[in-house]
């Protein structure tokens, strides 16, 4: 895990500033998320963790500033057009707090559909991609269940499979520990970290003080939308 | 108690008031000579039938009251108590006879042929007319004697719900020749020109006025009535105003004068048999004789409705993401579709795609009848389908977008499936309703399930049984498509486990 490359920088966020009317919600955010690193972006409710982490993924448009996402640059106040845009997504995966799997496909679906339409992998290579995932976040016997059969932890191992099915270098999961027992943290701790030493970014938002002490290699504190 | 002192008072004189009124049935919609609002004062009633029903009202001492029922619902009216009597162009039929209490004809009239005024020549009789369509008014003797010529000439039978249409849609070309009485078609053919009337009589048969069974005593009275008035001149009188007096009357009148009782139809056509027309079928025999049609007539019912579903929803698909995803004119104009045809009746719908756009666009019948439910029901299926696709959550959208799907494929793969599935119910819901509503584009003369129980109940004089099978078919069709609903529903629905 040693190595320059390893160590290269991910993501690299450089001052970006959000306003949604004339509420300002990042004023100015500056962090970087190195290859390896597990980082812990955290904050009380309200501090912007949840729209730095939207606007990393491009849903949101932020007005002022940059983020570099492995190599590609995003600047305040431009849309990044659909070619650039579907670059971009390719690049980063990211876990909902309440995960949004689709309601209407299986487990082993919502992780091939995106490499099958977006990525036009052949459906077969797909399944068997997806497969291993899931196998590997230790819920390959779901993959036939609806989201609405699956358990909570289920559910987001499920969401993870599917926000790595095209491999991105970034990982992004928002408020990951909100709603597991003390065990279930404990494995999706070790689970991120696993991510990460195999040469993955991973950046999570949190305010979970333990956590963040026993599993995350860095954090970055925000109070009222700027990194402290 | 002197509220109530005037209450008595009042209701006593509504009903020496009613016992007064002759209340008498007709349908201005079939227009002069017979009934037709008064183009001076469209709230009054004119035509010979108005004026023999104020004769016969005088001669019972009574005051002739108009009541509107439609034509093809006369008999049930009266028989229902609505009128004491229908007085409409009504044709003496075995079925008739057997139903209702009939009074003495007052007038005989003939089945004529009318065709394009070019084909005149060649077409002067049933023979002629070997695989042709001919239209007439559905549920009447000229219907059951071309039903019957049908098999026998090659000729298909067009059936209409007035008596306007046939004539228009003959000029069009649709149809080939017009079997109708010939008071009809001698009107007609004085208003609009290219029409000839053949010479050749198909058919003879009388109008008689219909009171309920039992109502003997009054039918008597109504009888004696209408014989007077051929005795003293006043019946022909009235006739000879509405210039439908001609050679036919004055030999029906002296043969009722002297007693006798005219046959109820005959018909002059080689080769169809007078039973046809004047046999009273038994239940059974009418329920054998009927029940293929009818199922024949559920056949176009379904795949009338499966197809303009099939139509519907693809078009309102189409409408709804227009309406989500679309710029600004284009959602108006969306919008303004699905308003316009939500906000007008469907019957209106259907007369414009058949009749009104006819000079620059000539459908076939069930062509438009097609077009016209599919277009009306699209406009109900996309919002149905805009509120489901906007019930799906942001989050389902916003996860598919991380993932890299251009708003395309995220309304391919994941907003569309998902409000399919919100929106199957009120579909189900839609498609049950279009299964009966696709019995209005009788208008457009497509025989369907409806309109075939229509012309089965007033050729055997009864709803009963044709009322009850058409019921039972109906079901047959909507009840497994309910089903089948249930099971899509319950398996998109089952709870979590």
């Amino acid at each position: 895990m040693e190595g320059a490359d390893l160590m290269s920088v991910v993501l690299d966020v450089r001052d970006v500033h959000l306003r949604r009317g004339t509420r300002r919600i990042l004023t100015g955010m500056s962090f970087e998320v190195p290859r390896g690193a597990l980082i812990a972006l955290m904050g009380p409710s309200g501090s912007g963790k949840t729209t730095m982490l939207r606007a990393i993924a491009a849903l949101e448009r932020f007005d002022q500033g940059t983020i570099v996402l492995e190599g590609l640059a995003a600047a305040g106040g431009r849309m990044l057009g659909r070619d650039a845009l579907r670059e971009w997504r390719a690049r980063l995966g990211l876990v909902f707090q309440f995960h949004h799997l689709f309601d209407h496909l299986t487990a082993l679906d919502n992780v091939t559909l995106a490499p099958v339409h977006v990525h036009r992998v052949a459906r077969a290579t797909a399944e068997r991609r997806a497969r291993d995932l899931l196998q590997s976040l230790g819920v390959e016997h779901r993959a036939g269940a609806l989201p609405r059969e699956l358990s909570g932890g289920e559910a987001q191992r499920v969401a993870i499979a599917r926000a790595l099915a095209l491999d991105p270098p970034l990982l992004m999961m928002d408020e990951p520990t909100a709603s597991l027992d003390p065990a279930r943290r404990g494995e999706l701790g070790l689970l991120l970290r696993s991510l990460a030493a195999r040469g993955r970014a991973v950046l999570v938002s949190t305010h979970d003080d333990a956590f963040v002490g026993e599993f995350a290699t860095g954090a970055v504190r925000m109070v009222d939308g700027a990194a402290q | 108690m002197r509220p109530l002192a005037l209450l008595l008072l009042l209701a006593a004189t509504t009903l020496g008031a009613q016992s007064r009124d002759m209340r008498w049935a007709a349908d201005p919609e079939g227009g002069a000579p017979y009934v037709q609002a008064d183009p001076a004062d469209p709230a009054r009633v004119e035509g010979f039938e108005v004026e023999i029903a104020d004769l016969i009202a005088r001669a019972l001492g009574r005051t002739a009251r108009f009541t509107l029922v439609a034509y093809a619902s006369i008999d049930q009216s009266v028989a229902r108590g609505d009128a004491d009597l229908g007085l409409n162009g009504l044709e003496d039929t075995p079925a008739r006879r057997a139903a209702m209490a009939v009074t003495v004809p007052y007038y005989e009239f003939r089945e004529v042929l009318s065709v394009r005024t070019a084909d005149a020549a060649g077409l002067g009789s049933l023979a002629d007319l070997a695989g042709r369509r001919v239209g007439t008014l559905g549920g009447t003797m000229a219907y059951e004697i071309l039903v019957a010529a049908g098999p026998r000439y090659r000729i298909e039978t067009v059936s209409y719900d007035d008596d306007v249409h046939p004539y228009s849609d003959l000029l069009l070309g649709r149809v080939d020749a017009v079997l109708l009485d010939n008071v009809i078609a001698e009107r007609r053919v004085s208003q609009v020109s290219g029409v000839t009337v053949q010479p050749g009589t198909i058919a003879t048969g009388h109008y008689v006025g219909v009171l309920a069974r039992g109502n003997d005593a009054m039918r008597d009275q109504v009888s004696g009535a209408l014989l007077t008035a051929m005795r003293d001149g006043s019946l022909e009188r009235i006739l000879r105003k509405w210039h439908v007096w001609n050679g036919d009357q004055p030999e029906l009148y002296a043969r009722l004068l002297r007693g006798e009782t005219p046959p109820t139809a005959s018909v002059a056509a080689d080769g169809i048999s007078n039973d046809t027309a004047a046999m009273v079928p038994t239940a059974w025999q009418a329920t054998r004789r009927y029940l293929p049609t009818l199922v024949r007539a559920a056949g176009v019912t379904l795949l009338l409705s499966c197809l303009s579903m099939a139509l519907a929803v693809a078009l309102g698909m189409l409408i709804a993401s227009g309406r989500v995803y679309g710029g600004a004119p284009l959602r108006a104009a969306l919008t303004g579709y699905v308003e316009l045809m939500r906000g007008t009746p469907i019957l209106l719908q259907l007369f414009v795609i058949y009749y009104g756009i006819a000079a620059a666009v000539r459908l076939p019948a069930f062509v438009a009848a097609l077009a016209g439910l599919a277009l009306n029901y699209a406009a109900y299926e996309s919002e149905i389908y805009r509120g489901a696709l906007e019930a799906v959550s942001i989050g389902q959208l916003e996860a598919a977008r991380t993932l890299g799907f251009t708003e395309r494929q995220i309304l391919a793969l994941v907003r569309g499936p998902q409000a399919f599935r919100l929106a199957l119910p009120p579909m189900t819901n839609d498609f049950v309703a279009l299964l009966k509503d696709s019995s209005l584009v009788s208008v457009l003369t497509v025989v369907e399930l409806t309109k075939q129980t229509q012309i089965f109940a007033a050729n055997i004089g009864s709803w009963v049984i044709p009322g009850s099978l058409c019921a039972a078919l109906y079901l047959a069709m909507s009840l497994p498509l309910a089903a089948t609903a249930r099971r899509l529903e319950r398996r998109w629905k089952a709870p979590t486990s």
